[in-house]
């Protein structure tokens, strides 16, 4: 099966790629990249006017398979997915049960083989039912093809348990991601601490919650060389203490969530659960600090945090609703709108951010359109003006803090490992 | 038909200035009516009221079964500790169920900020908020203020200060709101780890030291303090809560002689006011109370009543 794709603009950072050119795709893998290729192909994509890149790689989703399918599902999310131009995904272990364990490593993994729309890499826990306890069986997981480890939902606490995780993944070579907001302070709030909280009555989580849990996890990265990624950087501290770690050669890395890069806390006003989520939407300081921290590298990559929930669990008073909302249908066309047409940030670093360094940093397919590699690639109209609906979603989380945003930029087709799994907004079912 | 009829009545941002003079003149002759003989009319017959309390409270509830009853109305209590709230039943449900019933108004005191607003989206009835959460008791602001105006103390540019646990008061986020649209130039003070960190950005000056907050006062509004903050460790004894911040006889000479002190209710005499203090003559505590009432018939009247050619609301 060959796929020609003809006259795009092909972004790809990871071959320091920015050039009109056409793309051949054979038997699931790139070909070739050339100005003009004359091949016969049983399907001919015209992508003129518009950019091809390296599908989208995103390290931190939650599928809520297995447990929690009234939220998502493993079909659902990875529709979510390839809805947004995303062809990995990885997701996090705070299912029913916990995945801390290999059987559902492997369980997840066949799963979404046999019926995803996206590669999906599994990330398990650190301990045993995320409890902060005792160590899960690392090794066994990683065997299995865990591609890193996190009790994601909840700071590991204990500072022994966490020092002790560490020196135990470096063996394995594998990352610890951190949850790192101090577990106390952040139960006992519900939003940012700031001007909107203290409007609304409600009780805040300080960013110095998060400041010192980043601060004692990047010093257990220097004492043991374990590598340890921060989870979901959210404010200005984390991102000075981890310039200050990389800067002593701590192997530290970082990854910002979409909307910490683009909403406040005011989306919070009027007690918008929908935009309820840990670490909570913080004040436009925080938002500038994190911007300037992808610009300079602080922070390695972009993640979406997609954490969908039912409905009606949205649907409550804000200190009961659940942390989270959807975020593979919306990520790039917000990125796009607030970041590229802004001229904050270019287009190809943008997409490293989001497609080549995710998949670098740990040791991925995809995130390249390299002869050889996987075709793994979205096409994506960067022009193309669109109103977030989440009607329209096809993740079951039918809500999103964007609800409404004028987009600039749309993904347009998706195709993973050479086949058209998204077409004009449409999920492929074949 | 009046500017309130079918509102809900949730927050002070949701009133204005013009909304705020009508409440207050309704609760001028509401106020005469309960000073009659014969208080009960039939203004409200055949309406239906629930105070839907989520939470322990004597004085509000009992003010607004009474405002209801005095109009006509016929007024359920419906509370937490007797209700099916507590039997697993979901919020939502027990708010249908109750709309279902055809009640006319639901006052909700609820323990979480934004219950009021939230129930208002699911219902079709006025919900009037009797206190959510830390965020607003707006019942007790406008009654507060109807009790200033009657004091002959105009706002604008007077020195309002609020006295206690700022971070946890939905009274002091009420009256900080309708304050500062009438142009006061209004205080805070108490134990730090009980001030909001952005009380600034309140539009509000901070003070440490109460002696700096009283200077020239014309209003103080003491809080009550809840002695389960303490037991949270969120200050070291009541002890010395009463020493830095309680207001008595001696820190009142710091105010204007004309300084009004208000205080919603129910008092810890001998912890936030001293016990003669509270029972001086700048304390206008039972006026508020008598206030309440009026001001509530007032907001009950208007928001379930259309016609406006009755003026005498019998």
């Amino acid at each position: 099966m060959k796929i020609l794709i003809k006259n795009g603009h092909v972004v790809d950072p990871s071959q320091s790629l920015d050039t009109t050119a056409d793309v051949l795709v054979e038997n699931g893998h790139v070909k070739e990249i050339a100005p003009h290729i004359n091949v016969k192909c049983e399907r001919v994509f015209d992508a003129k006017g518009l950019a091809v890149i390296p599908g989208l790689v995103d390290m931190h989703t939650h599928l809520r398979e297995p447990g929690y399918e009234a939220k998502e599902d493993i079909v659902s999310g990875t529709q979510a997915a390839a809805h947004g131009g995303v062809t990995t995904v990885a997701c996090m272990p705070n299912t029913k049960p916990v995945i801390d364990s290999s059987i559902l490593v492997s369980g997840v993994k066949a799963r979404a083989e046999q019926h995803g729309f996206a590669h999906v890499e599994v990330i398990g826990a650190i301990t045993k039912n995320s409890e902060g306890k005792e160590l899960s069986e690392m090794g066994d997981m990683a065997a299995r093809g865990a591609v890193a480890f996190s009790d994601d939902g909840h700071h590991v606490s204990s500072a022994r348990v966490f020092l002790l995780a560490a020196q135990y993944a470096k063996a394995l070579n594998k990352p610890l991601i951190s949850h790192a907001i101090d577990e106390e302070l952040n139960t006992q709030g519900f939003m940012h601490e700031g001007i909107v909280s203290t409007r609304l009555g409600i009780p805040g989580v300080p960013s110095v919650a998060e400041d010192m849990a980043v601060a004692r996890d990047c010093l257990v990265a220097q004492y043991t060389g374990a590598h340890v990624h921060i989870a979901h950087v959210s404010t200005q501290g984390a991102v000075d203490l981890i310039r200050h770690f990389k800067k002593q050669g701590v192997h530290v890395t970082a990854e910002a969530a979409v909307h910490h890069l683009t909403l406040t806390d005011e989306a919070c006003s009027g007690f918008n659960t929908a935009a309820k989520i840990s670490p909570p939407l913080r004040s436009m300081e925080h938002v500038r600090a994190l911007r300037q921290g992808v610009l300079d590298g602080t922070i390695d990559i972009i993640v979406t945090d997609h954490s969908p929930h039912a409905s009606e669990e949205k649907d409550v008073e804000f200190r009961y609703a659940p942390n989270g909302f959807p975020g593979l249908e919306t990520s790039l066309g917000v990125l796009l709108t607030d970041l590229y047409h802004t001229g904050q940030m270019d287009l190809s670093t943008l997409i490293n951010k989001m497609s080549c360094e995710p998949a670098r940093l740990f040791g991925l397919p995809g995130g390249t359109l390299r002869p050889g590699a996987v075709a793994d690639i979205a096409i994506v109209d960067l022009a193309r003006e669109w109103t977030v609906d989440s009607n329209r979603f096809y993740t079951r989380g039918k809500f999103t803090p964007f609800e409404g945003k004028k987009c600039k930029g749309q993904v347009v087709a998706t195709l993973l490992a050479g086949k058209f799994v998204m077409e004009n907004g449409e999920i492929q079912c074949n | 038909m009046n500017l309130l009829h079918g509102k809900d009545i949730l927050d002070i941002s949701t009133l204005t200035r013009e909304e705020i003079t009508l409440i207050f003149q309704t609760a001028d002759t509401m106020k005469r009516r309960l000073r009659q003989k014969a208080k009960k009319s039939t203004y409200l017959k055949g309406k239906a009221i629930i105070n839907l309390f989520c939470e322990p409270s004597t004085r509000t509830r009992t003010s607004f079964e009474l405002a209801g009853k005095y109009l006509g109305a016929d007024v359920i209590n419906f509370t937490t500790s007797a209700s099916s709230v507590l039997k697993g039943e979901s919020f939502r449900d027990t708010l249908l169920t109750l709309q279902a019933m055809h009640c006319d108004a639901l006052v909700l005191r609820h323990p979480v900020e934004g219950s009021a607003r939230w129930a208002a989206a699911q219902l079709a009835p006025v919900v009037i908020n009797a206190g959510d959460g830390a965020h607003a008791h707006p019942t007790q602001a406008l009654l507060d203020l109807f009790t200033l105006r009657e004091k002959g103390i105009e706002l604008k540019g007077r020195k309002m200060v609020i006295v206690g646990d700022i971070l946890h008061s939905r009274v002091a986020r009420s009256n900080i709101a309708l304050w500062s649209k009438y142009g006061a130039d209004i205080h805070v003070c108490g134990p730090a780890t009980l001030l909001p960190r952005h009380a600034e950005q309140l539009g509000v000056t901070v003070h440490a030291r109460l002696e700096d907050a009283l200077k020239e006062a014309s209003v103080i509004n003491v809080l009550r303090i809840q002695l389960e903050r303490q037991q949270k460790g969120m200050f070291p004894s009541a002890r010395e809560y009463a020493r830095l911040f309680g207001i008595n006889e001696e820190r009142m000479k710091l105010a204007r002689p004309d300084a009004v002190i208000l205080h919603p209710g129910p008092l810890n005499r001998g912890l936030e006011i001293a016990w003669q203090t509270s029972y001086g003559k700048q304390a206008a505590i039972l006026q508020q109370v008598e206030n309440g009432v009026a001001v509530r018939m007032a907001l009950l009247a208007l928001t379930l009543q259309g016609e406006t050619n009755n003026e005498n609301f019998d």
